[in-house]
C-alpha cells in the first residue's frame, strides 16, 4: 500500500457503521469527513461514494435516515444505526479482526523462510 | 438477520423505488446540495475564498452528476429502469409520428396477421393431436391390391383381421350410410354411421347418457338398437333424457334408443344416428369379395411400432390369401396412421402456403426496416448528441430495439384481430376443403406463435437501423451539419427494396402458376356438360325396394313426371357413383370368347353406371359410334350396354366394339355392346388422365340391379334455367308420387366439378391474396425509399435544375434509380423462383414449374407496378424549386 488506497464497498460500509456508532446520528458529509480524518489522509475518498453505500445500508435495514438541522442551522439528512445495524457492525468487526489476525499470523510465519 | 433475507429486502425496496424515482431523485439532489453547503462552509471557515471553497467541495465530492448516476444505479434496478425509460421514450417517439407509426403497425399487422391465420390452420389441422386418448396409437387399415392402395375393407376380412392380429389392442369398423327417418312428422334423411361395437371404447368416447353398444348388440338377429348424436337429440327431442328406451323408425325398422353420443364426436363427419354394423343383413356385405365402403381403425398395443404392426398384418393377409384364394389372393393390408389418413392430402398445400405467408412477413419486415431507417436518419443528430453526452452505443441500440419491438407487438396484437377475422372468413368461404376445420381456432399455441413471430420480426427489422446508427460516427454527423449521413444508408435501403421485390416476384410467380393451372383445368373438357345439370339423392321406401316390379315402374314414371316440370329438359335415374363425386363403382368382367378367369380378382375392371336412356341427353355425353340406350332396351329384351371411348380402345383397340359381348359379374347377365360414347373424366379434371381405372360401362336400370342397389338412387336433371331454382317444384312432384320419399344432397354438376378442385382453389385463392399483399407492400416499399431519396437530394436536384437540367432529366434521374432497384429485384426473384418453383410442381396442371410465360408476365407486371410507384416521387422531384433549395443553404 504505497499509494493512497481506494476504498471498496464492503470496507466502506463497515467504516460508515463504525462512524455512526461512535458519533451517533450524522449526515453524509460528516461521515465522509470523519472517515477521511480517521484514515489520516491515507485513503483517497471521493465524498460522493458514501452516498450509494449509505443507500445500500438503508435498503438493507442497517441504518435509517431523517431530515434534521445541523449545528449551524443547515438542513441535512441524518443517518443513524438501527438495531440490525448494530448487530451487523459487531459481526463484521469481529469477522474483520479474525481475518486480520489470521493474515497477520500467516504473514509473520512465512517471512523468515524467504 | 440472514444475508439472503437482507438482500431480498433490499431488492424489494429497490423495486419499489422504481415507482417513486422522481421523488427520490429530487430528495437526493437536496441531500447533495446540503452536503455541498456544509462542505463549502467548512472550507470558508478554513479560510478559502468562496470560489476555491466551492471548487474544492465539488472536487472532493467527485462530480455532482457522477454521484447522482452511481446513486441512481444503486437506487433502482438499472436494467428494468432503462427498459421502462426506453419504453416511455419509444412510446413518445411513436406517438409523435402518427403517420409513420400507423403505416408500420398496419404493415406488420397484415404480415403477422396473415401468418397467425395460416398458423392457426396448420396448428389445428396438422400439429394438434387428434382429440382422442393416445392418438398416436390409432391407425387406419385398408385392403390393398397390386394396383390399388387403400380400398375399403370387406366385413368378413375385418373379422379375421381382428381375430388374427397380435399387434393391435383393438380394431373397429365403420361405414357411412344415410337413413330414412319415418313415423315422426315429416320423413327425413339422417346421416348415419354403422359401427362395430368396439369403435367407441377404442376412441375413448363415452355416451352423454345411456350406454354405447356391447358385443351383444353387434350381431345379426338381435333386437335393433341405435345411438343418437347429441345434435340430433337436441334438434328432434329437445335433449330430453326420457328418450332412452324409446324407438325411432329408420328405413322402416324400429330401433330402440340406448344412448346419446356427445356432439364433440366427429369421426368421419358428425352423424345423427349410429347402429351396430353386424346387424346389417345385406347379402353383399357378407361377401368377402364385395367392397362396401367399410373402413377400419385400430389401436396399437402400447409400445408397438407401426413397422411391427405392418409385419403382423402382412402375415395376417398371407394367411387369408391361403384360406380364401378366390377373394384374397394378391390382397394386402395397408396401414396409415389415422392422423395422416385424415390430413395427409392437405399437408403439402398448407406447407406451401406457410412458406408463402412467411415471405409476406419478410417483405413487411423489410418495409418497416426501411421506414425505421428513414426515421432513424432523421434522428442521427439526436443520437449523435446523446452519444456525445455519454450514452453508450448499447444504450442507443437498446432504445431503437425497444421502439421496433413495441411496434412489432402492437402490430402483432392488431394482427391477431386480422387473423381472427381472416380465419373465420376463410373457413366460412371454403368449408368442405379442409379436414378437421372445426378444430381450428386461436389457442395458446397460436398466441405463443404470434408473440414469438412479433418479437422476432421486431428484432429483425430493428437491427438494421441499429447497425446503421452504430456505424455512423457521431462526430461526423455533427460535422455534417445535421443533413444526415448518406451513401451507406441508401445502399442498405436499396438492398431492402431489391429483396422485397425479389420475394414478391417469387410469390407472384407461385400464384401465377396456380392460376394458370386452374385456368388450364377449367378449360379441360370433362366429357360432359356440367352447366345446368342438377343432381340429388332420392331415398326409396322399403315397401318399394322389396317389390322389384314396382321399383322398375317407378323408375319409368319418374323421368316422365320430372320432364313435365317447366324448365326441365331431360332427366334420368342413376344408380352407381356420379362422376366427380370421389366415389366409384368397379365391376369385374371378361370378354366373350376369352376363358373365364378363375376369380373376380383376375378379371378386368370397369367403372359402371346404371342409367336410363335420357342420362346421355341430360349429361350431354356425345355418342361416337353405334346407338344409345333406348326405352326398348328393357327386361324383356337382350341386355345391352354402352361403353366409353377408353373402354373401346383398351379392350378392342382398332376393332369395332359394336355387337361384341362381355360377361359381367355381380349377377348381371352377358351384355351386348351397342354404342360407344365419349369418355367422362370420372376422377376429376386433374387426375382422370393418370387414373388406373378409366374404362366405363353404361347399362339400363333393370331387375338385375335391384340386389346391387342400396336404399336410395341418384337423379340427374338437365334444365333450361338455373338448376337449383327448380328444386321446389321437383320436391313437390316427388312428394305427390310418394309421400314417404326424401330428397337430399342436391347439388349442381358445376358445384361438383368445382369441389373436385377444392384444395387447388383454396391454395390458389390464398396464394393469390398473399402475392397481392406482397406486391402492394413492396410497391409501398419502393415508393417510400424513392420518396425519401428525393427528399434527401432536394438540394442536389435544385442545384442541377439551377444549372440547366430539364424536368425530364430529373424524372429520368429518379426513375432510373427506381428502375435499377426494380430490375435487380426482378432478376434475383426470377432466379429464386426458378430454384423454388419445382417444389410445387405436384400441384400444377398443364404448366411447367418454369413456365416462361408466367415468369415473363410476372416480371413485366411487377416492373410496371414498381415504376408506377416510383413515378409519384419522381414527379415531385421535378417540382423542386431551385431558388428555394439554394436559399436554404
Amino acid at each position: 500500500m504505497t499509494d493512497k488506497a481506494d476504498v471498496w464497498q464492503g470496507t466502506l460500509a463497515l467504516m460508515i457503521l463504525k462512524t455512526l456508532e461512535t458519533l451517533g446520528p450524522l449526515h453524509g458529509y460528516g461521515i465522509a469527513r470523519r472517515i477521511e480524518q480517521i484514515s489520516g489522509g491515507v485513503l483517497s475518498l471521493n465524498y460522493g461514494t458514501v452516498y450509494p453505500a449509505l443507500l445500500k445500508l438503508e435498503q438493507e435495514g442497517s441504518i435509517e435516515s431523517e431530515w434534521g438541522v445541523s449545528d449551524n442551522n443547515r438542513k441535512a439528512k441524518y443517518y443513524k444505526l438501527t438495531g440490525a445495524g448494530r448487530k451487523q457492525l459487531e459481526r463484521e468487526a469481529r469477522d474483520w479482526r479474525q481475518a486480520q489476525a489470521i493474515l497477520a499470523k500467516f504473514l509473520s510465519a512465512t517471512e523468515p523462510s524467504t | 438477520m440472514s444475508s439472503i433475507w437482507k438482500s431480498f429486502r433490499a431488492a424489494r425496496r429497490r423495486f419499489a423505488a422504481l415507482f417513486r424515482l422522481r421523488k427520490s431523485e429530487d430528495e437526493f439532489a437536496a441531500e447533495l446540495d446540503s452536503h455541498l453547503q456544509l462542505h463549502i462552509e467548512d472550507n470558508l471557515r478554513a479560510g478559502m475564498t468562496l470560489e476555491a471553497a466551492r471548487r474544492d467541495a465539488l472536487m472532493k465530492l467527485g462530480g455532482v452528476e457522477q454521484t447522482k448516476e452511481s446513486y441512481r444505479d444503486r437506487h433502482g434496478l438499472p436494467v428494468l429502469e432503462n427498459l421502462l425509460q426506453d419504453l416511455r421514450f419509444a412510446l413518445r417517439v411513436l406517438l409523435k409520428n402518427p403517420g409513420f407509426t400507423a403505416v408500420a403497425v398496419l404493415t406488420l399487422a397484415l404480415g403477422i396477421g396473415a401468418n397467425t391465420a395460416l398458423f392457426s390452420v396448420v396448428n389445428g389441422v396438422l400439429l394438434n393431436p387428434l382429440p382422442y386418448p393416445q392418438p398416436g396409437q390409432l391407425v387406419s387399415l385398408y385392403e390393398k391390391e397390386p394396383d390399388a392402395q387403400e380400398i375399403s375393407v370387406t366385413y368378413l376380412n375385418f373379422l379375421d383381421w381382428r381375430k388374427d392380429t397380435t399387434t393391435f389392442a383393438s380394431m373397429a369398423s365403420y361405414r357411412h350410410d344415410d337413413f330414412n327417418l319415418t313415423g315422426a312428422d315429416k320423413p327425413e334423411r339422417l346421416r348415419g354411421e354403422m359401427v362395430s361395437a368396439g369403435l367407441f371404447p377404442l376412441l375413448g368416447v363415452r355416451p352423454v347418457i345411456g350406454r354405447v353398444f356391447t358385443s351383444q348388440d353387434d350381431r345379426l338377429g338381435t333386437s335393433p338398437v341405435v345411438l343418437i348424436g347429441a345434435g340430433f337429440w337436441a334438434r328432434k327431442f329437445a335433449s330430453s333424457p326420457q328418450i332412452l328406451g324409446k324407438t325411432i323408425t329408420l328405413n322402416s325398422t324400429d330401433y330402440n334408443i340406448v344412448g346419446i353420443i356427445p356432439a364433440s364426436f366427429r369421426f368421419d363427419g358428425s352423424s345423427d344416428v349410429y347402429i351396430p354394423i353386424a346387424q346389417w343383413n345385406y347379402p353383399a356385405f357378407l361377401d368377402r369379395k364385395m367392397h362396401m365402403g367399410m373402413e377400419v381403425v385400430g389401436r396399437l398395443k402400447p409400445g408397438i411400432a407401426l413397422a411391427q404392426a405392418r409385419a403382423d398384418m402382412d402375415q395376417v393377409a398371407r394367411n387369408l390369401a391361403d384360406a380364401y384364394p378366390e377373394a384374397d389372393r394378391d390382397k394386402g393390408i395397408a396401414l396409415v396412421p389415422l392422423k395422416q389418413d385424415i390430413v395427409g392430402d392437405i399437408q403439402p398445400f398448407l406447407f406451401l402456403l406457410m412458406g408463402a405467408v412467411a415471405f409476406v412477413l419478410l417483405i413487411a419486415c423489410a418495409n418497416v426496416a426501411n421506414l425505421l431507417m428513414v426515421h432513424a436518419s432523421g434522428r442521427t443528430r439526436e443520437f449523435a448528441i446523446r452519444t456525445a453526452l455519454g450514452a453508450t452505443r448499447a444504450r442507443l441500440v437498446s432504445q431503437l430495439l425497444t421502439e421496433s419491438i413495441l411496434l412489432a407487438l402492437t402490430g402483432g396484437a392488431l394482427g391477431l384481430l386480422v387473423a381472427f377475422w381472416g380465419t373465420q372468413a376463410a373457413l366460412s368461404f371454403l368449408p368442405e376443403t379442409l379436414p378437421r376445420a372445426e378444430e381450428i381456432g386461436l389457442d395458446a399455441h397460436v398466441l405463443i406463435f404470434t408473440l414469438a413471430v412479433s418479437l422476432l420480426a421486431g428484432i429483425l427489422f430493428g437491427l438494421a437501423p441499429s447497425f446503421k446508427t452504430l456505424k455512423s460516427g457521431e462526430n461526423e454527423t455533427l460535422k455534417e451539419g445535421g443533413r444526415g449521413s448518406s451513401g451507406a444508408s441508401h445502399r442498405t435501403q436499396g438492398v431492402f427494396v431489391v429483396v422485397e421485390m425479389a420475394l414478391a416476384v417469387v410469390l407472384l410467380i407461385g400464384a401465377g402458376l396456380m392460376v394458370r393451372s386452374l385456368a388450364w383445368l377449367w378449360r379441360v373438357d370433362p366429357g360432359f356438360n356440367p352447366h345446368n345439370v342438377l343432381t340429388f339423392r332420392l331415398s326409396l321406401p322399403a315397401a318399394m325396394t322389396q317389390n322389384p316390379q314396382a321399383l322398375l315402374a317407378y323408375f319409368r314414371e319418374l323421368p316422365e313426371k320430372l320432364d313435365a316440370i317447366p324448365g326441365v329438359e331431360a332427366s334420368s335415374a342413376f344408380a352407381g357413383d356420379l362422376p366427380m363425386s370421389g366415389d366409384f363403382g368397379a365391376l369385374p368382367f371378361w370378354l366373350e370368347g376369352q376363358p373365364k378367369p378363375p376369380s373376380d380378382n383376375d378379371m378386368n375392371l370397369t367403372l359402371w353406371y346404371s342409367v336410363e336412356p335420357e342420362y346421355f341427353k341430360a349429361m350431354q355425353i356425345p355418342l361416337l359410334r353405334g346407338k344409345l340406350l333406348s326405352l326398348e332396351d328393357n327386361e324383356h329384351s337382350q341386355f345391352v350396354a354402352v361403353v366409353d371411348d377408353a373402354f373401346a380402345r383398351q379392350y378392342f383397340g382398332d376393332r369395332d366394339p359394336i355387337g361384341k359381348r362381355i360377361n359381367l359379374t355381380f349377377g348381371f347377365p352377358q351384355a351386348e355392346i351397342i354404342g360407344v360414347v365419349g369418355h367422362v373424366k370420372h376422377w376429376g379434371l386433374d387426375s382422370d388422365s393418370t387414373a388406373a381405372l378409366r374404362a366405363q360401362l353404361y347399362f339400363p336400370i333393370g331387375p338385375e340391379l335391384i340386389p346391387n342397389m342400396g336404399q336410395s338412387i341418384t337423379v340427374v336433371v338437365r334444365t333450361h334455367v338455373a338448376p337449383l331454382a327448380l328444386m321446389g317444384s321437383i320436391r313437390h312432384t316427388i312428394e305427390q308420387m310418394n309421400a314417404e320419399q326424401v330428397v337430399y344432397n342436391e347439388q349442381t354438376m358445376d358445384q361438383a366439378v368445382s369441389n373436385s378442385l377444392g384444395p387447388r382453389r383454396f391454395s390458389m385463392i390464398l396464394l393469390g391474396i398473399f402475392a397481392l399483399l406482397a406486391l402492394l407492400l413492396s410497391s409501398v416499399g419502393i415508393y417510400g425509399v424513392l420518396a425519401y431519396l428525393v427528399g434527401q437530394r432536394t438540394h442536389e436536384i435544385g442545384t442541377r435544375m439551377a444549372l440547366g437540367a430539364q424536368s425530364q432529366d430529373i424524372l429520368r434521374l429518379v426513375l432510373g434509380e427506381g428502375a435499377k432497384m426494380t430490375l435487380q429485384g426482378v432478376v434475383v426473384g426470377l432466379v429464386a423462383a426458378l430454384a423454388l418453383s419445382h417444389l410445387m410442381s405436384k400441384m400444377l396442371y398443364g404448366v411447367s414449374s418454369t413456365d416462361p410465360l408466367t415468369f415473363a408476365g410476372i416480371a413485366v407486371v411487377l416492373a410496371l407496378v414498381a415504376l408506377a410507384a416510383c413515378y409519384v416521387p419522381a414527379r415531385r422531384a421535378t417540382r423542386v424549386d431551385p431558388m428555394t433549395t439554394l436559399r436554404c443553404e
